[in-house]
């Protein structure tokens, strides 16, 4: 395959397993974060410390990046999961942006100038077989009951509350498991790059990350997939406009809230039986067609 | 002791300038309950105002000064009436809003870099960069008019709110708007008003930014930390942007002289997570509760 092709698809499929994560926070619970590029960081470090510096074989990276990753994120909703709306965004803003600066500071980490020379074994069936894995525990994970509760979360938190929901252990879990899906698309992306730096990690990745949700659509997972394909790919494709490229991406942020807030894809789900459904539907709709137009013409009317 | 004087003034000067910027996060926040991102974008622009003002257009410090901040009032309403004023008549969650703000920001950094590109640029000198010795302690004079400037706007920006019928609509907005609506105050042209005056502010802060400084499309990083001085002082509160810019300005600089400048930034996000850990209201934001 054309290497560049190659490496485009490497990049949405690891950026899908970061985007799959947050839908799953954003999109079923309800919470907003800016600062999942942190998470990513974490991951990504904490591989490289498992191979690089261990020698370690790369899937126990995988392994360290996730428990990493949300053990961190357990913290940081214990301390601020209690807080409402606006301020829980603005609080992973912060923690997004502590934890680059905190490893901009570390040198023994090779600080802001990053860390080369990370073992390339990011390849493009890891990528998708952990795309595939990913997909299959978050359609599972929202189906269960906890996932309906995380649902009933986001749509209304007092009344999930009076119904018994305990509120909080639905939106920790929210986090910590989307933590640990950023977690793994941060060690996946290191050992693509074989070289981190703090600045690939900074407050617009998070923004980015969330822009891919909302386009893809909140609370549903093939709106993900799709929005994490269309909008990697979609930047290659202007890559002859580069410069103007990002400020169509601003001005489609805004035209997406303005005239179609539930994005591509909202509370819609694309599955084998939806499909199936959806063609039943069709063949039911041309079959009562074709009925009507034959009992027209029995009546003796005119046939359009 | 001379040393910390010293400190104590540099951290007043930039939280001066933080303060103009804070506040118009204050306010569009004491309104709307949302953290307007786009913010930090009219500000980059009212840096570029003052400086294209002067070195392209050629104009006397004053009229490019005025030009910047009438630009950006300008600017600021003209992304509330594009990417805010529909989903402020559908009544969208506020974090629509957020998200339309972080188009907004995106737009206007990319716009900039697009057109103008990435480059860094150096005001013109208006003022001599000699500083004035008082004692053992050197005032830049940039650093005290800066001063100067900020605490004359933020004045006029307290009188007018306490004063002007307009103020008081403002008020009665920020405290119910759907109530203040119903006695007859036009609560679109508040909104209007509201971002005009952040914008106000924003192009004022932008300038003196831009010469303090220099001018380059990423100056929203910077304006992200005046962000977390509204938030320490207590988000929408006008006091409390005040008080927790010139605490941050002051705390940045003493971190920055007697630890590591490396830690400058660091310790701004710390004091974001410490107030919304301990005191998520801020120093003296008010306390809201959650509506069923």
């Amino acid at each position: 395959m054309d290497a560049y092709l190659e490496g485009i698809i490497m990049l949405s499929g690891i950026n899908l397993i970061a985007v799959l994560g947050l839908s799953l926070l954003t999109g079923f619970a309800g919470l907003f974060s800016f600062g999942h590029a942190g998470f990513m960081a974490i991951g990504a470090y904490s591989a490289a410390i498992v191979t690089t510096i261990f020698k370690l074989p790369f899937s126990l990276g995988l392994a360290a990046s996730a428990i990493v990753a949300a053990g961190v994120s357990w913290l940081i909703g214990r301390a601020t999961l209690k807080l409402k709306g606006d301020y829980f965004c603005i609080a992973t803003l912060g923690f997004g942006e502590a934890i680059r600066l905190i490893l901009d500071n570390f040198q023994g980490l090779g600080g802001a100038r990053g860390w080369p020379g990370i073992p390339p074994h990011t390849a493009l069936w890891n990528i998708l077989l952990l795309d595939v894995i990913g997909v299959v525990l978050l359609a599972h994970l929202v189906r269960s009951r906890h996932g309906r509760n995380m649902i009933a979360v986001r749509e209304e938190e007092l009344a999930a509350q009076v119904a018994g929901i305990d509120t909080f252990r639905y939106k920790m879990m929210a986090l910590v498991i989307s933590a640990a899906y950023a977690g793994v698309a941060g060690a996946l992306l290191g050992h693509y790059m074989t070289f981190i730096q703090p600045k690939m990690f900074s407050m617009v990745k998070s923004t980015e990350l969330t822009i891919i949700v909302i386009f893809g659509g909140l609370g549903s997972i093939s709106g993900s997939v799709l929005g994490a394909v269309v909008l990697t790919f979609l930047p290659e494709l202007l890559r002859a406009v580069d410069k103007w490229r990002l400020v169509v991406y601003g001005l489609a942020v805004i035209g997406i809230m303005i005239g179609r807030p539930r994005g591509l894809m909202g509370g819609f789900e694309l599955t084998p039986s939806s499909v199936k459904r959806w063609i039943a539907d069709r063949k039911d709709a041309k079959t009562a067609k074709a009925d009507r137009m034959a009992e027209d013409a029995g009546n003796g009317k005119d046939v359009r | 002791m001379s040393q910390f004087l010293q400190q104590m003034i540099n951290g007043l000067s930039i939280g001066s300038v933080y303060a103009l910027m804070a506040v118009g996060y204050s306010l569009v926040y004491s309104i709307m309950n949302f953290s307007n991102f786009a913010h930090g974008g009219v500000i980059m622009f009212g840096a570029y105002f003052g400086f294209f003002g002067m070195t392209m257009l050629k104009l006397p410090f004053i009229a490019a000064f005025a030009l910047a901040f009438i630009g950006t009032a300008v600017l600021a309403v003209v992304i509330e009436r594009i990417a805010y004023k529909p989903l402020r008549e559908r009544s969208a969650p506020f974090l629509y809003f957020i998200i339309s703000a972080m188009g907004a920001s995106i737009f206007l950094e990319n716009i900039i870099i697009a057109t103008i590109g990435p480059t860094f640029r150096t005001y013109p000198e208006v003022w001599s960069r000699s500083s004035i010795a008082i004692g053992p302690l050197a005032i830049g004079r940039l650093d005290l008019i800066m001063f100067g400037v900020s605490a004359v706007s933020l004045t006029a920006l307290v009188l007018f709110i306490d004063k002007t019928k307009m103020g008081k609509a403002i008020q009665a907005s920020a405290y119910n708007m759907k109530a203040a609506a119903l006695m007859g105050v036009n609560t679109d042209r508040v909104v209007m008003i509201v971002f005009a005056l952040g914008g106000l502010l924003a192009g004022i802060a932008g300038v003196f930014f831009g010469m303090k400084y220099t001018v380059y499309p990423q100056i929203g990083n910077i304006t992200t930390k005046s962000f977390v001085a509204a938030v320490f002082g207590g988000l929408g509160s006008l006091p409390g942007a005040v008080l927790g810019s010139v605490l941050l300005g002051i705390i940045e600089t003493l971190v920055a002289g007697y630890l590591s400048s490396q830690f400058r930034d660091l310790i701004a996000f710390v004091i974001l997570i410490g107030v919304l850990v301990f005191r998520p209201t801020g120093i003296m934001g008010k306390a809201t509760e959650d509506k069923a």
